[in-house]
């Protein structure tokens, strides 16, 4: 039953609650955010996700992987939500990892996949050119020269841009510039010649980079799938993009609430727990129904990437566009309850507020996903 | 699972043999069934088909053997609910009994009154109505007035009750009455059981803003019950009333995807009543509302079967308290956009002019209001949330 987790999920949960609550706490972006950390993310803590399995949860057992579902996978990465943890599980290990998965040929996946499961290998993907979600305005260009490619373009707002050892780049090998036709996904090493990379200070004080591609060369054997053909390929890690991190606002609004609604009970004014009163009641229950909501919805988009695949684009929009509507609505409250000291920096929410702003803008915001879900209704 | 999938292929056969064509056709609410002394069929098939459903046990699927259920567990009741919907099989019997009184006497009653009331339920042999609501006790339930006297092998009553749904049509009322005018509010109300036939009681229809008028208010003046129609113990009506709220939250969480009228999905409106560009409706604003719509629609389909899947793997959730208020708010919802689609032609009140779907459009539009006042208001629903849930701090008494 995809609508309730099973067992071995719920343990897996709960393991990875404990250990990012060890290891990974809220305090732990904070140290990133103060030192300036130029990595972003702790490579210790990396390694002991790795070693727990995390980076191979969703990968066939061929290729050193656990098999274990992209549900399992969500439940991880909804944890992660909740204590802000950065690492490179979604750009690496969800979002490159599919990729490799669903169009890469036997040979990558063979000399990837495991390095990708063992930590060392981590990716990013180089999509967007513009400030908004435009997964098919792609004007960067891959050009064949004899049996090499040559890249020229930028792109923004790469996840783990800087951070990462291997871009997938989106390109543009022939087609008019809106089409979803002629589209390359490329394997660049992001050392190599002709790679610019400037690291985005963002506010969620995680990582992300704007990069140049100047007559950057890749061989033939860097294509991941068909050349021209990178569209279907991409649509599809670009939903199971969409959902893992659907599952990360999911965490970070739980918990955000969470805090909110102890905070309530706690906090008193006028001679009473400010959450006796009835403005912050209805307001606090009117959450709680949308939760419920966006729990069924989440779940049901995450077993869906298994099992019914054929469901993901109109569940992966429903989902991207609730959680968005939900985290924005649950952190911005969460900032109102809490009143003066829910706008210091003292206060972890304003984290919170913050990193749901930025995941709301990851791989489609409100308007592209309800324009997307209405399109798919005939409409 | 295996087995299930067996029940699903006899189920199937079964309905397939036994339902005529004409009750597999889109129901109109003078078709309806409702069963009691007055209730009459509207048609031969509509008495066969409900006769054989009742033959067969599965009136009452999920109840127990010995009072006329088909003693089926909750999946096999939902199996025989999902092929009928499959068919699009008319609900033979319908009523309150049937969907709030009889669980509730199952779970409260005395063996004398499962056996006098659940098989005259089942049967069609007896209707209900339900006696909470006063004029004075709306959201504050538990403030009613209407008063029961203890006098030995009766109970004197007198007070009145309101909205209660077809009163006038039906045989017996089910009440929550004050027993104890001198304890806190909840501890002295006891649940009684009325035959509508008994000297004293009297019913008046309300008109309403739809301009129908199936509601009504019930008097009783001097009404002479005997003590056997008390339900549960004395002053323990708050408890039964209650459990039977769970019921009647369900239903009209429910009650849109089995609403009796033709109601136009807004998406299938749309098509009919918007212009479209290159495929896409040409206003975007009521583009947008529209999705929206879509979107909270699936969001709620899918926590409906949540809760049914949590409820089979012994899992709880809050699921199932936010069902009210999200279905009966989202109701409303898809009225007003009905309206806003169909312009000006689903504005009309009556006549030629417009078609039944125009007409029923506004209709519903004007009833969909209530949804979110009776059985507990938006408001309600959400102070429960609130506590039950959330375990937020109860406000002061006042």
């Amino acid at each position: 039953m995809s609508l309730v987790l099973n067992e071995e999920q719920r343990l897996l949960r709960d393991t990875a609650r404990d250990f990012l609550a060890a290891n990974a706490p809220v305090a732990a972006l904070r140290k990133l955010r103060d030192e300036r950390d130029p990595l972003g993310y702790s490579p210790q803590l990396w390694q002991q996700m790795v070693e727990l399995g995390w980076a191979s949860i969703i990968l066939p057992e061929e290729y050193g992987g656990l098999d274990f579902g992209f549900t399992g996978l969500g439940v991880v990465i909804e944890e992660c939500g909740r204590t802000l943890a950065a690492s490179p599980l979604f750009a690496s290990a969800v979002v490159g990892a599919s990729a490799i998965l669903l169009g890469g040929s036997a040979r990558q996946k063979f000399a990837m996949l495991p390095q990708i499961a063992g930590g060392e290998l981590t990716l990013a993907l180089a999509l967007e050119e513009s400030h908004h979600h435009r997964p098919c305005h792609i004007t960067t260009t891959a050009r064949a020269d004899g049996e090499d490619f040559v890249i020229n373009g930028s792109k923004t707002f790469v996840l783990d841009g800087h951070s990462c050892r291997q871009l997938i780049v989106v390109a543009r090998s022939d087609g008019e510039e809106r089409s979803r036709a002629g589209l390359t996904l490329l394997l660049v090493d992001r050392e190599a010649p002709g790679v610019t990379c400037r690291r985005t200070v963002m506010a969620d004080s995680r990582n992300a980079a704007n990069l140049d591609f100047d007559n950057v060369r890749v061989a033939a054997d860097a294509v991941i799938g068909e050349a021209g053909k990178g569209w279907a390929v991409l649509d599809a890690v670009l939903d199971r993009a969409r959902i893992a991190i659907a599952a990360e606002m999911m965490g970070c609004a739980l918990e955000a609430f969470e805090r909110t609604v102890a905070y309530l009970k706690q906090r008193e004014q006028f001679g009473a727990p400010i959450g006796s009163f009835q403005a912050l009641q209805h307001r606090a229950a009117q959450m709680q129904a949308e939760f419920e909501l966006c729990r069924s919805v989440l779940l049901q988009a995450l077993s869906a990437v298994d099992e019914t695949p054929d469901q993901l684009p109109m569940l992966a929009s429903l989902a991207k566009a609730k959680l968005n509507e939900l985290v924005k609505r649950v952190t911005n409250e969460a900032v109102q309850m809490h009143g003066g000291i829910g706008v210091t920096d003292e206060l972890e929410i304003g984290f919170f507020l913050k990193r749901a702003r930025v995941t709301m803008q990851i791989f489609g915001d409100t308007g592209f996903h309800k324009d997307r879900y209405a399109t798919l209704c005939g409409y | 699972m295996q087995e299930l999938e067996q029940f699903r292929q006899e189920v199937r056969q079964w309905l397939e043999d036994n339902c005529p064509l004409s009750q597999r056709q889109p129901i109109t609410p003078q078709e309806q069934y409702w069963g009691g002394r007055r209730g009459t069929f509207p048609s031969e098939d509509a008495r066969l088909w409900f006769e054989r459903m009742r033959d067969k046990g599965w009136i009452a699927p999920e109840w127990p053997t010995e009072y006329g259920g088909g003693g089926l567990s909750d999946r096999q009741g939902q199996v025989i609910k999902e092929e009928m919907k499959r068919i699009r099989a008319r609900t033979p019997l319908y009523g309150i009994g049937l969907w709030m009184l009889g669980p509730a006497l199952l779970e409260y009653g005395n063996e004398a009154q499962k056996r006098q009331h659940i098989p005259a339920i089942i049967n069609g042999e007896s209707r209900w109505a339900q006696g909470y609501s006063e004029p004075g006790a709306g959201s504050d339930l538990a403030s009613l007035q209407c008063k029961a006297e203890d006098k030995g092998d009766y109970f004197l009553v007198n007070g009145s009750k309101i909205w209660t749904t077809a009163a006038d049509k039906c045989d017996w009322i089910f009440c929550l009455v004050r027993t104890n005018p001198d304890v806190k509010k909840q501890e002295g109300i006891s649940f009684l059981l009325i035959d509508m036939d008994s000297e004293g009681v009297s019913t008046t229809p309300i008109a309403l803003i739809s301009g129908e008028s199936e509601f009504c208010q019930t008097f009783f003046d001097n009404v002479k019950v005997p003590r056997e129609n008390l339900v549960a113990g004395l002053n323990q009506g708050w408890s039964v009333a209650k459990a039977l709220l769970v019921h009647e939250r369900k239903l009209m969480a429910e009650i849109g995807s089995d609403s009796p009228r033709k109601v136009m999905a807004p998406n299938a409106a749309a098509r009919q009543y918007l212009d479209f560009e290159e495929g896409r409706i040409s206003d975007a604003q009521l583009r947008s509302d529209l999705v929206e719509y879509d979107m909270q629609m699936h969001a709620i389909a899918l926590t409906h079967f949540r809760g049914f899947e949590e409820k089979a793997s012994g899992v709880r959730s809050a699921a199932p308290l936010v069902m009210k208020y999200l279905g009966t708010e989202a109701e409303k919802t898809k009225s007003e956009l009905l309206l806003a689609i169909m312009g000006s032609r689903g504005l009309g009140w009556e006549g030629e002019e417009f078609s039944s779907e125009e007409l029923d459009a506004l209709r519903l539009w004007a009833m969909s209001k209530a949804m979110t006042i009776a059985g507990g208001s938006s408001e309600i629903q959400l102070n429960v949330i609130a506590k039950s849930v959330l375990a937020l701090p109860q406000p002061g008494e006042r």
